[in-house]
């Protein structure tokens, strides 16, 4: 199990989260590094989705304790809940981009929300996201419905960063997106976490972004943590499911 | 956490060293934005100018973009601009920015008069188009009520009753009570007045015809109205944003068939239902007050509601409601099938929907009396 590490940025401990009857995750613990980009990995209703929005707060859990930032989200008080809200981006599977607003709102909102700024570098800042996850101005002023799956996916990940966050959590981020674009979104990530330092959660099953993204590779199964560890550690592992993935068709066309 | 940002300015020789210090990250946009305007201003004043980064503590794309904002307004003042003391991680951020182009985004559509009357004139023109868009959707519902004539295989039976439970067999406690109490309230007024003129007894004729020809039915029509045709426009709208609609056009089932028809049916049938047990529960408050209130007893009130009142006032009443709740129904469709794909539009449809629904069934109700008054109903 991933060890005690002292410059946890997140730390998950003994976690449970129950729907009904079914236990979805049973005494989880996880750690994530500062500045490092965990990838989250695991057969498709392990709750992966789960455990994001449990460590987020949306989904409520019935034993365990959380931290982030240092902050024990449990124990926080409003504010205190609220300024770690502040420094986390959330880029959801969906997008979930508000579907009343044009895109430049869309960025714009936790922006002009925390920040009391000029519309001028609101309207700038907006443009350099929009630069920054490959999308051109003119889209703008378009609204959510009037986007492509893969542009809604962009647009999303611009308001999550909108705020220059320190940690964000992706959410498949590159599914739906084209192989190029979905290069062009790794090489982004990896280039903000250089510059900005940034922490990146990911839950993905793109094995692309496990190889060139990733620095560490958690694998999740019967609701805990089954591995963790570098994409070299994980390829010499012997659990079933993890030498399925990693040793299967698709992995054997990566790694070519 | 890293100190307050500064821009110490220092000279050297003929030029100027603008040197950047603490943090500059989103936490400090405001700050740092009113520094950069007031350096901004610089512009003009030396030959060139160096922004000195080199001790700057934290850098985002708030930062970074600020910076390069800086330098392109001096250089477009004349000046020779250029930063210098980035750091290899801090540069990457800079040359991002750098990319972006800062064309001041115009804001369109402003409101002027002549746009409030183009505004006007569209609305007024949209009148015909909703009519238009009334009838084709009572055609294609014609049309696939035709349909399911000649092959009955294909009514939704199922889905049918379902919506008969949701839009009848649950409305009936909030029916009953509200028709109940305005039956009361109506009997009450009418003793209260009808007492001046010593002429208690014709508060039941009062009753009566109010309740079986008009209040109950358009009572409970706008009720239904409320309460089921917003449903409907919410279900479809928000099954049409999901791409839901175009799902089942594309495995060959035709949407009015499969979804429309049903909710439809079940309107109609519910709306009779309903306002006949809205009219009894009416007359039963009515009853109830008359004799509680007004002294009418029971087996008086009935006599008198039988001299009264004829079976004419009763099918005069009840023949409206599958007409009006057709209306209701096509209304909710219409305006469910016509949401586009924001939360927002799907409000206004069901507003619209609930508005023009009950607008509707009151001009129908208008449009009613005169018939039945020119063939002497």
């Amino acid at each position: 199990m991933a060890g005690e590490i002292s410059d946890a940025i997140i730390r998950v401990r003994d976690i449970t989260v129950q729907f009904g009857k079914t236990r979805v995750l049973d005494g989880l613990n996880l750690d994530v590094k500062r500045g490092e980009i965990l990838g989250f990995v695991g057969p498709s209703g392990a709750g992966k989705s789960v455990l994001t929005r449990t460590i987020i707060g949306l989904v409520p859990k019935i034993a365990g304790s959380i931290e982030v930032f240092g902050v024990d989200l449990d124990a926080a008080s409003a504010a205190e809940r609220r300024g770690v809200e502040r420094r986390w981006g959330i880029l959801f599977q969906q997008g979930a981009l508000f579907s009343s607003l044009t895109v430049r709102q869309n960025i714009q909102f936790p922006v002009r929300e925390y920040l009391k700024v000029s519309q001028r570098l609101l309207d700038e800042i907006m443009v350099a996201k929009l630069g920054m996850v490959g999308l051109r101005p003119e889209v703008a002023d378009r609204y959510p419905s009037e986007l492509s799956g893969g542009m809604i996916k962009r647009v999303a990940l611009a308001r999550a960063l909108a705020l220059d966050p320190e940690l964000v959590f992706l959410d498949e981020p590159t599914s739906g997106l084209d192989p190029i674009g979905a290069g062009d979104f790794d090489e982004l990530v990896r280039t903000l976490q250089r510059t900005l330092g940034l922490t990146v959660f990911m839950v993905t099953h793109d094995l692309d972004s496990l190889y060139t993204a990733c620095d560490r590779i958690a694998v999740l199964g019967n609701g805990k943590i089954i591995a963790a560890g570098s994409i070299a550690d994980m390829q010499a592992s012997q659990h079933p499911w993890l030498r399925q993935y990693f040793h299967g068709k698709r992995a054997r066309a990566v790694m070519g | 956490m890293s100190g307050n940002p500064t821009l110490e300015r220092i000279a050297s020789g003929n030029g100027l060293a603008l040197c950047a210090t603490g943090s500059w990250t989103a936490r400090f946009a405001p700050v740092l934005e009113r520094m950069v305007a007031d350096a901004e201003k610089l512009g003009g004043t030396r030959p060139n100018i160096v922004i000195d980064a080199s001790r700057v503590s934290k850098l985002d794309t708030f930062g970074a973009w600020l910076i390069e904002r800086l330098r392109r307004s001096l250089t477009q003042g004349g000046v020779e601009a250029q930063i210098a003391g980035l750091s290899a991680n801090y540069s990457s951020l800079v040359d991002e920015v750098r990319r972006v182009k800062a064309e001041p985004i115009v804001e369109t559509d402003r409101v002027t008069i002549a746009g409030m009357l183009e505004q006007i004139g569209r609305s007024v023109a949209g009148v015909g188009g909703t009519l238009i868009g009334l009838i084709e959707m009572l055609g294609a519902v014609l049309a696939a009520a035709g349909h399911v004539l000649i092959r009955p295989r294909g009514f939704r039976l199922t889905s049918t009753i379902h919506h008969l439970e949701q839009v009848c067999w649950r409305a009936v406690p909030i029916v009953v009570l509200i028709t109940f109490l305005i039956g009361c309230i109506i009997s009450q007024q009418g003793i209260f007045h009808f007492r001046k003129f010593g002429a208690d007894i014709f508060v039941v004729d009062m009753l009566g015809v109010l309740v079986l020809r008009e209040i109950g039915v358009l009572l409970v029509a706008i009720m239904v109205a409320g309460r089921s045709g917003s449903a409907y426009t919410a279900e479809l709208g928000s099954m049409k944003m999901r791409e839901e609609i175009d799902a089942l056009r594309t495995m060959g089932f035709d949407p009015i068939e499969v979804l429309i028809l049903p909710r439809m049916l079940a309107l109609v049938l519910a709306l009779p239902i309903l306002a006949f047990l809205g009219a009894m529960a009416a007359l039963y408050g009515g009853g109830l007050v008359a004799w509680l209130y007004g002294g009418v007893d029971p087996e008086a009130f009935l006599l008198r509601l039988r001299d009264a009142i004829s079976i004419d006032h009763f099918i005069v009443g009840i023949i409206k409601a599958p007409v009006m709740a057709a209306v209701i129904g096509i209304v909710a469709c219409v305006e469910g099938l016509a949401v586009q794909g924001s939360a927002e539009s799907l409000g206004q449809h069901t507003t619209s929907s609930v508005v023009k629904g009950i607008f509707f069934v009151i001009v129908m109700d208008g449009v009613f009396a005169i018939f039945f008054a020119s063939i002497g109903m």
